[in-house]
């Protein structure tokens, strides 16, 4: 899991090496591009653009979607299941937490119920 | 039948976590505030972290102190703040401040029916804040934590040029 992460981090700072990529991270922030938009914002041959793309989408950077004969990219999602990876574990935490916590209340509830007996006499 | 555990994100800087527990709340507070009781479920034996000491002095202005050892921590880890409000059975809040961007806990117990509902928020100072939080507890490794750092400070870099 761990070497898998750094394979991808050392794509991610490959793919960020390289100004034009850069540009193209910065304009999918602003919204969502075909290949052509970008090839021709960032006066480059389709090819070109297809290569940087490529890269981008390799290191999870930039996803791409094909509709009809247009190929959309956008920010891709990686950062974003890192987070949710985060919070799975966070929850881990308190869900075993909790489970130890029930059992002190159900520990005081048979203290309690003894204790009541004992007055009651 | 176990109760289920929810987390969620509820806003840019606040996690938000709920849990029923089948009891009354003064018994689950009890659990929250006496540090003999605490010790016994703060650190869960699955996630093999153990405790080295457990000072709380649970009441309002108090402070606490936990220090947490792991076999694969190099060093213990303390953890500690001060209880900003200590209301009985029905609210505990305080600080973290073993980082400067700690956020302030609150944690409120509702008895209903004999059943205790209980929902903890974890609110950052910022959205960077609790981003940074995620970032860093997202790695397993230090290095990678590293890493995201650097990825960060790339990817911010870019945002601004």
């Amino acid at each position: 899991m761990v070497q898998l992460q750094e394979v991808h981090l050392d794509a991610s700072f490959a793919a960020l090496s390289d100004a034009t990529r850069r540009g193209i991270l910065q304009r999918l922030g602003h919204a969502d591009a075909s290949i052509t938009d970008l090839a021709g914002r960032f006066r480059m041959t389709l090819t070109g653009m297809k290569k940087h793309v490529g890269v981008l989408e390799q290191a999870g950077l930039v996803i791409t979607e094909k509709v009809g004969r247009v190929r959309t990219c956008k920010l891709g999602m990686r950062r974003l299941e890192e987070v949710s990876a985060w919070i799975e574990r966070y929850h881990q935490l308190w869900d075993a937490r909790f489970d130890e916590l029930d059992r002190i209340v159900e520990e005081l509830k048979r203290k309690k119920r003894v204790d009541g007996k004992r007055k009651g006499r | 039948m176990k109760n289920p555990t929810t987390v969620e994100r509820q806003s840019e800087r606040e996690l938000v976590v709920t849990r029923t527990f089948n009891g009354p709340a003064h018994m689950v507070f009890e659990a929250w505030t006496n540090p003999e009781l605490l010790k016994r479920w703060w650190v869960p034996k699955s996630f093999g972290i153990s405790f080295v000491s457990c000072e709380a002095d649970v009441r309002t202005g108090g402070t606490y102190r936990f220090v947490f050892s792991h076999p694969d921590f190099e060093q213990p880890m303390a953890f500690f703040g001060r209880y900003i409000e200590v209301t009985p059975h029905s609210r505990i809040v305080w600080t973290n401040e073993e980082s400067a961007d700690g956020p302030v806990t609150t944690v409120t117990f509702e008895e209903k029916d004999g059943k205790t509902l209980l929902v903890l928020r974890e609110l950052y100072a910022s959205r960077q804040a609790l981003d940074d939080a995620l970032a860093s507890g997202s790695s397993s490794t230090g290095g990678a934590a590293e890493q995201f750092e650097l990825l960060d400070e790339l990817l911010a870099t870019l945002a601004r040029s």
